[in-house]
């Protein structure tokens, strides 16, 4: 059996044994990783100090490997095929991978060592930075250039007046050129940034604590600063290779041939620390093909890394940068907003038919449809490609063009995995292709595929309507549409099923208010809204009374339990921090509702598609690590957002410091203290598909958190597909988090007044529909076992006892489906 | 006012269960005659049907408490539990040919829904 051994755990090295596993390599795989935790998302790491924690950035575990952590390894035996770790581990291999990425450039300036320097590459030194800012007031980035400025959004979202020193004549001077330059620096210094270029560093010196107080420059200007990063640049770690007798290259990384391979046939080398073709490749992209030869190459194929597209888009500081193809031509046309803080250039061959590259900086909307375009013939004039992307063309692809260029995908590729997956979703693609995968910045050409490549897409969302939801939402609110009778008349055919019905009910809910039986509207719900309880398998139902954030009095708690004593339900804490009473008949849930209507309590509105409930720790009332009142804010907002129907269940969670005891990021929306004030996460999950809830905005004053939950959540309710969870949702909303931040915290599309207003009429409009119902004779009526004997109750109800309580027995019947 | 809905041999037996003013129009309501349980449906036009109240899928008895709606033109219910659709008018299962509910003559007279179980 063969053995691979790989040198350390990057997001390369994880790249390189998940494909080798996938390709179905069925030898040993053994990793050794000298950091101490497994490979994480290497290109998200800002993300880290921004909110997300170690877990969202750690890349699933690849199945059937053997992962070695802390495991430095000391030296190769090329002769015994044996690699040997610090700690005294031998690892004997039949084909060893290097794959031990890079270091950060650390120019040997004086000072460059002193407590308060850092690098910007693991964990370990986000980690050390955000204690190191805790005391301090200013912080130098010593490099310009991508990771440079990623480096100084970061200190910046630490709260340090920050600084960026550059030796070029303009930032990030390898992916854009001056003119773009100009703009960037605008952009970055409107937020407060002070930017030195072709700035040079003499030395770095220490105050009186023996740790970095100031930098200074030639000529003797200083800055003073507590935090210095170096972001100068990457150095391949070759120093294994060398040891080991292997070629590296006169200015470092271990030379590879085109398949990978070292020269040693044993022994390939990928990623950073690889010396592919003259060049050490430091982004994600051709670094991840790298692996893939590497991974054909061990399996017998032929694949050659021949070298990779370097094009770039990311968004930096909240600026779009981007740039593709070669940033030279002989033509080149360019748009500048100065006002607008928006520069684009194209780059065209001498006879003008060739697109050669661009520059984006403030929109990188031509980026998308014009990388892939790199080398063909222009598809229109240089001026409207200008504008591509940005709603101005639209551009057709050819088969063998790039599309994503992280995982190497063709829009060929993209079409053969429709075709044979019937595929009709990105997120479909996604798991085909990979394409979208890593960096998403060509998830809108992946949905021009589909549409273009003939796949109908049906979005009706039944027989009856040939409408999405979020169209019936607005036929419903512009036309001002009050029944269903009306809507499917008008705009539909047939009268409805369950699955057109509970929409609309819900739709009009949102809009009108109003009671969910009044009229009409009783015959559109589902059995649980038309009873206001929870069907279970026997048919009988469950009751939940809302606990505003999970907290009750002694006395509610007494009534609860007599009144599950008295009816013989069974009872069982929720997951939301309240109490579900079970297997009440439908006669019996006027009279249990009486009681607890007449105890204070309301619906929990358990059976709706609205919000259920906010749970919460218990906070710094109580809690010697709180910081702000959970318990208090959750039933705010539990109060405020009760009764809301929605396309599907809300759920809510306050956690009362960074603990995160309330589990808030598996809601719809959470919150978390800080000591400003609160963060607040959205579109998280837990059930089927767990996701991880994105901070939306961070340190909000309590009135402005509650004005953007108001925003999300309408936002939501308007524009959500049937069933559509946020977290869905949010994945499937064109451009992302970055687009739901603009629409309801910058109000880009100027509906946040109406969102509010529409948030304030739901919250004045409430009113608990469960004691409105036992007040109302008429709809009192329908809570009956048989129309011709109420007083008989439903004979196939029968109960056993187990653990004191009762369970459903369901009477045995010739089941029709095995 | 007699709605005799569908031909019936003349020998049924008739039950009273309720006023036909007490039905919703598409919501159904369960009725108790002769120990057996019968959803009865009153469509949007006002046409009855009735139906066995057990859901075969689940052996539940809840068919009165499904959506009343159309699939291609035919009346049908669907189960609350887990939504296959009942044809109103056969009692067949539209999403499972295999399974279908019994159904049952139901008509007005002077205003007063009958079911016949017989």
């Amino acid at each position: 059996m063969t053995r691979v051994v790989v040198v350390g755990y990057g997001p390369t090295a994880h790249r390189f044994v998940e494909t080798l596993r996938g390709k179905g390599f069925e030898g040993s795989i053994t990793v050794l990783g000298e950091e101490p935790r497994p490979a994480y998302d290497r290109v998200a790491l800002t993300s880290y100090l921004d909110g997300k924690s170690l877990a969202d950035l750690t890349y699933p575990e690849p199945g059937d490997v053997t992962v070695r952590l802390s495991a430095r390894v000391a030296g190769i035996d090329r002769q015994a095929r044996v690699v040997t770790t610090e700690d005294g581990h031998s690892e004997p291999y039949d084909v060893l991978v290097l794959a031990t990425g890079s270091s950060p450039f650390v120019p040997p300036v004086p000072g460059h060592d002193l407590p308060g320097c850092f690098v910007y590459r693991t964990i370990d030194d986000l980690d050390a930075i955000r204690l190191a800012a805790q005391d301090a007031t200013s912080g130098i980035v010593i490099g310009g250039g991508l990771l440079g400025l990623e480096a100084a959004d970061a200190l910046r979202g630490l709260g340090l007046a920050t600084h960026v020193v550059e030796m070029g004549p303009w930032l990030m001077p390898r992916q854009i050129d001056e003119g773009g330059g100009v703009v960037l620096r605008n952009h970055v210094e409107a937020l407060g940034l002070t930017v030195h270029t072709k700035a040079g560093v003499d030395a770095i010196e220490a105050g009186p604590d023996g740790s970095v107080a100031r930098l200074v420059k030639p000529g003797g200007e200083a800055v003073e600063a507590q935090i210095v990063v170096f972001s100068a640049g990457i150095r391949p770690r070759d120093e294994l290779a060398r040891q080991a007798g292997l070629a590296v290259g006169e200015r470092g990384g271990i030379l590879v041939d085109e398949g990978m391979r070292t020269d040693d046939p044993a022994i390939y080398a990928v990623g950073e620390c690889a010396l592919a073709g003259g060049m050490v490749y430091g982004l994600a992209g051709p670094c991840f093909t790298q692996a893939e030869v590497a991974v054909d190459r061990i399996l017998g194929g032929t694949a050659a890394f021949t070298g990779a597209d370097l094009s770039t888009k990311l968004k930096l500081l909240g600026v779009d940068v981007a740039s593709f193809g070669t940033l030279d031509g002989a033509l080149d046309v360019t748009f500048m907003d100065p006002v607008g803080g928006v520069y684009k250039k194209l780059f065209v061959s001498d006879d003008a038919r060739t697109l050669l590259g661009g520059i984006c900086v403030g929109d990188a909307g031509p980026y998308t449809s014009l990388r892939p375009l790199v080398g063909r013939e222009l598809p229109a004039s240089p001026t409207e490609l200008l504008f591509a992307g940005t709603g101005g063309v639209n551009v057709d692809l050819p088969d063998d063009a790039q599309v994503c260029s992280c995982n190497n995908v063709t829009k060929g590729q993209i079409c053969e995995a429709i075709a044979e997956h019937s595929l009709t979703d990105v997120p479909g693609i996604k798991a085909c292709t990979r394409a979208g995968a890593t960096c998403g910045s060509c998830v809108p050409l992946l949905k021009q595929i589909l549409v273009s490549s003939g796949v109908e897409v049906s979005k009706a969302m039944c027989e009856h309507f040939p409408h999405t939801r979020a169209e019936l939402f607005d036929i419903v609110r512009v036309r001002g549409i009050t029944t269903f009778s009306q809507l499917i008349a008008e705009h539909g055919t047939g009268r409805g099923c369950d699955v057109c019905k509970p929409t609309v009910a819900s739709i009009l809910a949102s809009l009108m208010g109003g009671h969910v039986l009044e009229g009409e509207r009783a015959a559109l719900q589902d059995t649980n809204d038309h009873f206001l309880a929870n069907i279970q398998k026997n048919g009988t139902y469950s009751v939940v009374p809302r606990v505003p954030g999970g907290e009750i009095t002694p006395e509610k708690l007494i009534v609860i339990g007599e009144v599950a004593r008295d009816f013989g339900l069974y009872t069982k804490i929720t997951g939301g921090q309240r109490i579900d009473l079970f297997g009440a008949r439908v006669e019996q849930l006027p009279l249990i509702w009486r009681r607890l209507v007449d105890a204070g309590f309301e619906s929990g509105h358990a059976y709706g598609k609205a919000l259920r409930t906010v749970k919460s720790c218990v906070g710094s009332t109580w809690c010697r690590y709180g910081v702000q009142d959970a318990v208090g804010l959750a039933i705010a907002l539990e109060l405020r957002y009760r009764g809301l129907r929605s396309p599907h269940k809300l759920k809510s969670a306050v956690s009362g410091c960074a603990r995160e005891c309330a589990e808030a990021r598996s809601k719809d929306f959470g919150i978390i203290a800080t000591e400003q004030g609160w963060n607040l996460y959205v579109a998280g999950n837990g059930g089927f598909t767990p996701r991880h809830a994105d901070l939306l905005a961070g340190d909000l004053p309590t009135d402005e958190l509650i004005r953007v939950i108001d925003r999300f959540l309408m936002f939501y309710v308007r524009t959500a597909d049937r069933l559509q969870r946020t977290s869905v949702w949010l994945e499937n909303l064109d451009g992302g988090l970055d687009y739901l931040r603009e629409v309801v915290i910058e109000d880009s599309l100027g509906i946040c007044g109406d969102l509010e207003a529409q948030m304030d009429r739901h919250v004045a409009g409430y009113f608990d529909e469960w004691r409105a119902t036992i007040e109302d004779p008429d709809k009192l009526s329908r809570f009956v076992s048989f129309v011709n004997a109420p007083g008989t109750p439903d004979p196939s109800i029968s109960f056993a006892t187990e653990r004191d309580q009762i369970k459903p027995v369901l009477i045995p019947l010739e089941v029709v489906r095995s | 006012m007699t709605l005799d809905l569908r031909p019936a041999p003349l020998s049924l037996s008739w039950t009273p269960v309720c006023a036909y003013t007490a039905l919703l129009p598409e919501r159904g309501a369960c009725v108790l005659v002769a120990d057996q349980q019968i959803a009865i449906f009153r469509d949007f036009e006002g046409r009855l049907y009735a139906l066995g109240n057990l859901d075969p899928f689940s052996g539940a008895y809840v068919l009165s408490r499904g959506i009343v709606g159309t699939r291609e033109g035919e009346p049908m219910v669907a189960s609350p539990m887990h939504k296959q659709a009942f044809s109103l008018v056969t009692g067949r299962c539209l999403d499972d040919p295999a399974a279908a509910v019994p159904t049952y003559p139901i008509r007005v007279a002077d205003g007063q829904v009958e079911v016949s179980v017989t």
